[in-house]
Order: C-alpha cells, then sequence, then structure tokens
C-alpha cells in the first residue's frame, strides 16, 4: 500500500487527464468570448494528449506517443485556421460574442 | 519524489485550466493556458515521452499561445468580459453540472476498468533506457518513419492547406474590392 501511494499509477494520470478534459468542456459551455473557447478547446486537446501518453507509458507501446505528435500537428493547424477565421469576423464586427455570430453571414 | 512531480504538476494544471475559464481578461486567460500545457509538459517528462515534452513547450507554449496573444492584441479585444452577467439565465450552473458529470462517469470508467489495462504491445520499455539516453526520441522516429510514414507525409499536405487557408482567411480585402466592407459595414 505505501509502494502504491509512493508512485502514481497510470489510473491518476487518466483521472487528472479526464477531470482536464471536463474543465474544458465547462470553459466552451460557459464562455462567449470566440478566442477563450477556443483556449479551452486547446485544454481537451491536452487532456487527450495526456491520456494516450500515460497509457502508453503502461502498454508499453510507442503507439500512443506517434499519435500524440499527430494530435499536435493537427492542433496547430486547426489553431492557425480557426485564428483567421476569428480575426475575419471579429474585424468586422469587434467585441463580438458567440451569440452574436450564431450564423456564418457576413 | 514521483509523487511530488505529479501533485505539482496536477496542481500546476487544474490552477491553469481554471484560470483560463474563469478569468474574463483574455490575456490572463492565455497566460494561464500556459501554466496548464508546462504542467502537461512536466508530466510527460514524467512518463518518459521526452521528445513530445519539447514539442509540447515549444509548440503549444510557444507557438500557440504567442499566436493567441497575438490575435488578441491584433483585434484590440483585450479588454476585460463582464462576467458578472449571465446572458442565459441557467446555462452556467447547467454547464458545471454537466461537466461534472462527465468528469464523474469518465472518472467512473477509468476506475472501473483499471484492472484490464495489461500489456498489448510489444513490450516496448520506454522506460528502460537500455539504448542511452536518447532511446525515446529513436523508437518514436522508427515508429513514425515505418509504419506511419504515410500519414507523416499526408500532413504536409494538410499543413500547406492550413497555411493557404488562413492567408486567404485573414487578407485585408483589397482597395478594388472595396463593395465587400462597405456592404459588412451596414
Amino acid at each position: 500500500m505505501h509502494l502504491a501511494i509512493a508512485s502514481p499509477t497510470t489510473t491518476w494520470y487518466l483521472v487528472l487527464a479526464s477531470l482536464l478534459f471536463a474543465i474544458g468542456a465547462v470553459g466552451v459551455l460557459v464562455r462567449r468570448n470566440p478566442l477563450v473557447m477556443f483556449m479551452c478547446i486547446e485544454l481537451m486537446l491536452n487532456a487527450v494528449n495526456l491520456t494516450f501518453v500515460a497509457l502508453a507509458r503502461k502498454l508499453g507501446d510507442i503507439g500512443g506517443q506517434t499519435t500524440v505528435f499527430f494530435v499536435m500537428v493537427v492542433a496547430a493547424a486547426e489553431v492557425v485556421v480557426g485564428l483567421g477565421i476569428i480575426v475575419s469576423i471579429l474585424r468586422r464586427r469587434p467585441s463580438a460574442t458567440a451569440d452574436d455570430i450564431a450564423e456564418l453571414k457576413g | 519524489m514521483q509523487l511530488f512531480v505529479f501533485v505539482c504538476a496536477a496542481a500546476m494544471i487544474l490552477v491553469g485550466a481554471i484560470g483560463v475559464i474563469v478569468r474574463s481578461h483574455p490575456v490572463h486567460a492565455a497566460l494561464s493556458l500556459i501554466l496548464t500545457l508546462f504542467g502537461v509538459a512536466v508530466l510527460f517528462v514524467a512518463q518518459d515521452a521526452h521528445f513530445l515534452a519539447a514539442v509540447q513547450v515549444v509548440v503549444y507554449a510557444g507557438a500557440i499561445v504567442v499566436l493567441f496573444l497575438f490575435v488578441i492584441m491584433l483585434l484590440g479585444v483585450d479588454k476585460a468580459e463582464a462576467l458578472r452577467i449571465d446572458p442565459v439565465k441557467v446555462q452556467r450552473p447547467l454547464a458545471v453540472i454537466v461537466g461534472l458529470g462527465l468528469f464523474g462517469l469518465v472518472a467512473a470508467a477509468i476506475v472501473r476498468s483499471r484492472d484490464s489495462l495489461v500489456v498489448r504491445g510489444r513490450g516496448i520499455d520506454i522506460a528502460s533506457g537500455e539504448a542511452g539516453h536518447d532511446s525515446n526520441i529513436r523508437q518514436l522516429a522508427n515508429d513514425l518513419f515505418s509504419n506511419h510514414v504515410f500519414a507523416f507525409e499526408v500532413t504536409s499536405v494538410l499543413l500547406v492547406i492550413a497555411v493557404v487557408g488562413t492567408v486567404l482567411l485573414a487578407r485585408r480585402p483589397r482597395s478594388g474590392s472595396a463593395s465587400d466592407t462597405s456592404a459588412g459595414g451596414k
């Protein structure tokens, strides 16, 4: 029992990642600034990355880390495109919230 | 020692994550996001994913958050959001309940299935550094360029499309096509 406390197990990592994911999901639901909503999506992506790395360690399979690598690349591309869309929307209407841009019409 | 690292990194992650969703100022939210990303990088090191930890710091905490800060300051939207008022009446309590329910369900599933975590991989022990201190990056490169080389190449196409699309999206309309902006202003 003492040894189990001395080193965090994979379950701890997975529970931490699920907590991080839940916080990100709450952020997306609560916030109205599109930039902050985007940051919350990054939180959720990081939670999933943490899960992948923890399970790669536990299962002894490097494929989990490869998947995290691809997730990071796709997340970078996603951030670039999303911020481009947000810039083009906010340039038209400064201080637009997620409620104002419910329809994509310019 | 491992427990100490885990607890510190978990505290960083959770404080940063809660900071992202409760700070009313977007710049503060972005800085809290950096705290979370560093915490995740620390946990990557603790899980022997050294290369991914470096990429996490360079790409996420470096490039992506700086991009966020650029956009915040470029657009001048760095004013505090009025978080006191709740535009939709029961949205926040409902969102917190949904979040707690999500966490509860996932955590219950994790705890229930923790005994079924058996090693199914080819027995690559990431922890053992028998191949030297760079064993992690070597294993990752072997896997990436043998099993996933097609996905790796397709990634380059994705990045090119993303760059071209962003330039097209964020470009200011030329003065010749001024009718576009005037239509938007009305």
